[in-house]
């Protein structure tokens, strides 16, 4: 997937850059705009490409080096590119306690993924556990890409999956 | 209310009056139930006076430490000609923890305005709202309702027209538990990794991009306009027990009980109430075992602590554990202590920063030893093993993640020993296989 054309562009064209120098009077330095930036990228190429690392931090007036650890340091920026769609799936205690690990079995089942953080082999999806979602009354909380929903039990995978082609 | 239960008639709705009611989400429909008068009343106020609402409030820290919030606005100086921060802790990520999310879902101007009141009292031109990444729903409807109280002249650079510049907007954050932590959220904000910083300095002194900075929970920052509008005497005169819990306080209930959600209880109610009456109680045929009261961070307690246990801070330090931060892991019979101990681990190792090496070592052999025993390799000397490293983790690191990783460690085998004894002895059969 890295041969996609789409993670070629750079990532600030005219409109991004907008965007995000729009933020920067919210801040004394523009190293604080380095959150912003990467979820740009990220938003932009579907993960932080190392070409948006060095772009972010000619932007930003930062070394390569400390945008690197950033990203290194933030669980939600992908280094590597994912399945078209990202589900994160808590099974932290409060959760597992409530089933949790079911309804990963019947995630992995139904979109073909061998394992966890793998994509599935036709590149729909990647599903990952993580840790609590904030939302350990409803459980299973997750999120597909941006959307969090919440309450998902494993007879409901297949119809959730469906949404997301 | 009980989010997403009708309200019971053993709540006190104040902060959650309005969940679940769309219309609340917007600038004229919070206007319309009485919004943004705290704002007004508080922008003819000088900061002394709004400090010292708050602070005759007796209303505390609800992110987890329970601290007297106009104490800690009063730390702030006065005209000191720099400028100064307000930071609105939305990073909830402590398990058990859910009930933020419902005040930035459903009545997010009501935290606008708690922001913008916030900045007033400790003379700060901007709030930033730290908003954990995965809280993609409520920090999207937090933008919108920023945006209008934005284009209504509610905040800006003449605040209701008062003359008065108050700035709020959003920090999207991006997955770290450890950014919740106040200075692990500053270093996450200037554009850093979010390692906690050692204190002293302590954030009123050199906080956010080195200038004075207070950091508040997003219930403790929503419960000051009612207080504005109410006053201080008629919040503080919220309790049911003790006069240094005042006020509301959101219960997020997890686990197993029937009606788990976000429940507005006066302090002091009696726990046994909370966990029978207003979250339903346990599944048809199950007993109560243990609850954890206050987030993950928090000591275990047994059923029989819990049965006579009151929900305030000074109830629950007296039963052995903690407010904390008001999530509540509650756990029947059926639970598997050992196994929930592990995952609580687990937790922790993987969010800690690894800035420390008895949090990063500990943390990890912690969750190592207790995996070992729940396949059944364990032996009789690890859980002297395991209070040990406990010892090693609390009170030696720069923040207290360590300390919280070890706390139910330590609750779990003083109270539920028999439960580790009989996978180290084999009377269990294991749960885990060989990795
Ligand atoms: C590891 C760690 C995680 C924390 N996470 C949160 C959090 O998600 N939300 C929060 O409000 N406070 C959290 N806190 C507490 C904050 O450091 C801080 O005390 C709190 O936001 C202060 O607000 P308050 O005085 O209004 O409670 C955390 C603390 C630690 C040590
Ligand atoms: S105690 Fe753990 S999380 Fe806290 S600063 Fe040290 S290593 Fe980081
Ligand atoms: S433990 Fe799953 S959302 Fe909190």
């Amino acid at each position: 997937m890295s041969a996609d054309p789409a993670t070629q562009e750079p990532v600030f064209t005219p409109a991004r850059r907008a965007h995000l120098e729009q933020l920067a009077p919210r801040y004394p330095t523009r190293q604080a705009l380095l959150l912003p930036a990467l979820w740009i990228a990220q938003r932009a190429h579907g993960w932080v490409t190392p070409a948006a690392i060095e772009e972010i931090a000619a932007e930003l007036g930062v070394t390569t080096a400390h945008v690197q650890g950033v990203v290194s340091f933030y669980t939600m920026y992908h280094t590597h590119p994912v399945g078209r769609h990202f589900i994160q799936v808590c099974t932290t205690s409060p959760c597992h306690m409530c089933g949790a690990t079911k309804v990963v079995e019947a995630l992995l089942e139904h979109t073909g993924c061998i394992d966890l953080g793998a994509p599935s082999p036709d590149g729909r999806f990647t599903v990952i556990e993580v840790e609590c979602l904030g939302a350990c009354g409803f459980v299973t909380p997750m999120l597909i890409d941006d959307d969090f929903i919440e309450s998902v039990t494993p007879d409901g995978v297949p119809e959730l999956l469906a949404r997301y082609p | 209310m009980g989010w997403p239960h009708p309200i019971h008639p053993g709540e006190t709705p104040l902060l959650s009056t309005h969940f679940g009611e769309v219309e609340a989400r917007t600038h004229a429909g919070w206007v319309a139930r009485g919004g943004y008068e705290g704002l007004r009343q508080a922008l003819t106020m000088t900061p002394e006076e709004i400090v010292a609402v708050v602070k005759a409030s007796g209303l505390r820290g609800r992110g987890g430490a329970g601290f007297p919030t106009g104490m800690k606005w009063s730390f702030m100086p006065k005209e000191d000609g720099q400028p100064h921060y307000l930071c609105c802790n939305a990073d909830e990520s402590e398990p058990g923890t859910f009930k933020d999310r419902e005040i930035l879902r459903w009545t997010p101007h009501a935290l606008i305005e708690g922001c913008a009141i916030g900045c007033l009292g400790i003379r700060a031109d901007s709030c930033i709202i730290f908003v954990r990444g995965e809280y993609t729903e409520p920090g999207r409807i937090l933008e919108a309702a920023l945006a209008e109280a934005y284009a209504a002249g509610s905040i800006g650079a003449d605040a209701m027209g008062s003359g008065k510049r108050v700035d709020v907007f959003v920090h999207w954050g991006a997955g770290a538990y450890i950014c919740g932590e106040e200075t692990a959220l500053m270093n996450a904000i200037e554009g850093k990794r979010g390692n906690p910083r050692i204190k002293p300095p302590f954030p009123a002194v050199s906080g956010l991009f080195g200038m004075p900075t207070t950091i508040n929970n997003v219930e403790t920052l929503a419960a000051v306009p009612p207080i504005i509008t109410r006053g201080a005497a008629w919040y503080a005169g919220l309790s049911l027990s003790s006069p240094k819990s005042t006020g509301t306080k959101l219960i997020s209930v997890c686990g197993h009980v029937r009606r788990p959600g976000t429940y507005e209880i006066t302090m002091g109610l009696p726990m046994q109430e909370l966990i029978f009456d207003l979250a339903g109680g346990m599944r048809e045929g199950r007993t109560l075992k243990a609850v954890i009261p206050g987030g993950s961070s928090v000591p275990i307690l047994t059923a029989e602590e819990a049965a006579t246990c009151i929900t305030d801070y000074e109830g629950i330090a007296a039963a052995g554990s903690l407010l904390g931060s008001g999530g509540m892991i509650v756990m029947d019979d059926t639970t598997d202590m050992v196994f929930q101990i592990m995952r609580l681990a687990k937790f922790y190792a993987h969010e800690s920063c690894a800035q420390c090496t008895n949090c990063r070592e500990g943390t990890a052999w912690t969750t190592r030893i207790l995996e070992r025993i729940l396949r059944g390799e364990g032996q009789a000397s690890d859980l002297d093993l395991l209070l040990d490293l406990a010892d090693n983790m609390t009170g030696r690191t720069i923040c207290v993640l360590s300390d919280s990783c070890a706390t139910p460690v330590v609750s779990g085998i003083k109270k539920f020993r028999s439960e580790f004894d009989a996978y180290i002895s084999g009377a269990r059969a294991p749960v885990l296989q060989e990795a």
